[in-house]
């Protein structure tokens, strides 16, 4: 704990070091980080990587087994597998951030007005909240999906909505335990209004616990998104997305397995690499180390 | 005792008025005119119109949530769009395959979960901890369905132990309960060791080991009840979660339960079904997340505490 210590000028740039020298001691989460930075990468340069065209079609060479050229060989329609799965990491991340972003930043504004306010706002925010986490996030996500009707954007907004409540309550608790702080009661005194209190100086003050839940978010939400796929809910083809690519493959599981285990390995490492960085975000930044 | 489980179940009211808001208003939503989907595309403008005011659809918004409401409590939660059967009488009869797949993969997950997580936190740091912790976070970040679709591959495909599909058989149910467990196997063993250690290291604990209390009854007698509080909690909300994963498992393993009926009325556009669902997996979450919180109060001695006097 020593930047408990620490204060002055001095102390946030040490605070900071001693945050990121942590983060790197942890292999684990630095493996994780490189990995989705690679993704990243992927997603960007898609076209540049992958050798084919994503919907370009080839009957001649309809499911082919791996080979040189096809390196994760053909689906039913000739289509490269490897480009495909090249191609639909942009949509898993694109979906993946932007619902994150949507549960974030409105969970985010509920909860930090909920915990501010306290009253009848935080009760009827707060249990609307309950009523929301009642049902399973999935669950949730499924009936929005299915009302909204199929669509990358929908499908991103019934991923978003479906986690709004988590943010929410993490917000809401950071919040409260900062609310009655002086440095608040400062800010009020020299006049500073509810908004700008809460944004310049209770949510950057609440960051921590936010950013680890984002970044495990994202897994899930990638996760969730690929079984929404995968059930019929979400993305259409021929856009090339990891779980409608595992629905379409199952159909030619006995044959031709080599079409099931390539996109699920995308998802796999996916999740895991966010996974990796979100457990080593949270050690490096929670106070109480276990370790 | 008594009032905390009183106060609890007087919780349950507004979560299952507000969950049925939520699936009124989505069924609102719902593209389509419900009249004109029952009476099929031949239909006249006026019999469509005849039914609509039968069905009361052109009444005010409340109204009919009062209506939707009031049958509900009648056990009605309207009609499939496709079959024209009664919702709730399809969902009744799809939930005992999935409450047997459920209870049958959170048994797995608790029997081998809860064991690995206390002995990974005992034997911090050794072998087993680290392959048991890497298996952990594999569990987590693998689909369901492509897990399943693995194993049917192994199990079926290559090795031809197992059927693929069907659920009524002893064997029939072990791939799809197997699968289902995995997410619930990795989160609940992660929770016990993390639990475990945070106890291990209480002032306590301490104590009784300064005693020259032996270690096994040091971990059996002392720890294990401290670190089985928020161990119950994972589990009562990994039941939600084996409900979600129930659905997809269930798509890839053929079984008649609730999962598979979702995904069907999804790709008809059977918004009532779907919907209906959708309503009774929220009203059984509920059910057990408050079974749950009294068994919390049951364990944890701070809470009954609470509620002795007065």
């Amino acid at each position: 704990m020593a930047e408990a210590r620490m204060s002055g000028e001095g102390g946030k740039q040490y605070k900071q070091s001693g945050l990121w020298a942590r983060f790197r001691k942890n292999r684990m989460a630095f493996c994780g980080a490189i990995m989705i930075m690679g993704l990243v990468v992927v997603a960007i340069f898609a076209p540049l990587i992958a050798p084919f065209p994503y919907d370009q079609q080839d009957f001649m060479a309809a499911q082919e087994a791996p080979s040189a050229a096809h390196w994760f060989g053909t689906d039913e329609f000739g289509r490269d597998i490897f480009s495909r799965i090249v191609y639909a990491s942009r949509i898993s991340l694109e979906v993946g951030f932007i619902a994150v972003s949507i549960g974030m930043v409105v969970g985010g504004a509920l909860g930090s007005v909920a915990g501010y306010y306290g009253g009848f706002l935080d009760n009827f925010v707060m249990r609307t909240m309950d009523i929301l986490l009642a049902v399973p996030s999935t669950i949730l996500a499924i009936a929005i999906a299915a009302t909204l009707g199929p669509g990358l954007f929908n499908l991103m907004m019934a991923v978003g909505i479906s986690t709004i409540p988590r943010y929410a309550r993490i917000v809401r608790a950071s919040v409260l335990s900062l609310r009655h702080l002086e440095f608040i009661e400062a800010a009020q005194a020299v006049g500073s209004s509810d908004f700008r209190i809460i944004v310049k100086h209770i949510l950057p003050n609440c960051m921590a616990p936010v950013i680890v839940q984002a970044t495990l978010g994202v897994a899930s939400a990638i996760l969730n998104t690929a079984g929404l796929s995968f059930i019929g809910l979400g993305i259409q083809p021929p856009t090339p997305e990891w779980g409608a690519m595992l629905s379409g493959a199952r159909t030619y599981i006995r044959d031709y397995p080599y079409m099931t285990i390539f996109p699920g390995l995308a998802i796999m490492l996916t999740v895991l690499a966010l996974n990796f960085l979100g457990d080593g975000l949270r050690d490096a930044l929670d106070p109480k180390l276990k370790r | 005792m008594w009032r905390y489980v009183l106060r609890r179940l007087c919780y349950l009211l507004p979560i299952f008025i507000g969950i049925s808001f939520f699936v009124f208003f989505m069924l609102h939503m719902t593209p389509g005119d419900p009249a004109r989907l029952m009476l099929g595309d031949a239909a006249t403008e006026t019999s469509v119109q005849e039914l609509r005011q039968e069905m009361g659809l052109n009444d005010p918004f409340l109204m009919q949530y009062g209506r939707y409401i009031k049958n509900a409590v009648r056990g009605d939660i309207g009609k499939s769009y496709i079959t024209k059967s009664p919702v709730a009488h399809e969902v009744l009869q799809a939930f005992p395959a999935t409450l047997r797949l459920a209870l049958f993969a959170i048994s797995i997950a608790i029997l081998i979960g809860v064991p690995l997580g206390i002995l990974s936190a005992i034997h911090q740091y050794s072998l087993l901890d680290n392959v048991a912790m890497g298996f952990a976070l594999i569990g987590i970040s693998m689909p369901v369905f492509w897990l399943g679709l693995l194993l049917i591959l192994l199990f079926c495909v290559w090795l031809g132990w197992f059927p693929a599909s069907g659920f009524d058989t002893f064997r029939q149910m072990v791939l799809p309960a197997v699968t289902l467990s995995t997410p619930s196997l990795a989160i609940i063993s992660r929770i016990s060791r993390s639990s475990m250690l945070e106890v291990v290291r209480q002032d306590y604990i301490c104590m009784a080991r300064a005693k020259g209390q032996v270690e096994w009854r040091v971990i059996w007698n002392h720890a294990l009840g401290n670190a089985l509080i928020p161990i119950v909690t994972i589990v009562g909300l990994q039941f939600g979660g084996l409900l979600e994963g129930a659905v997809v498992t269930e798509a890839v393993f053929a079984v008649p339960g609730i999962g598979s009926l979702l995904v069907e009325a999804i790709k008809t556009r059977d918004y009532p079904m779907v919907l209906g669902g959708v309503l009774f997996i929220g009203v059984v979450f509920s059910l057990v997340n408050l079974v749950v919180d009294i068994l919390y109060a049951y364990i944890d001695p701070r809470i009954k505490a609470r509620y002795q006097n007065g």
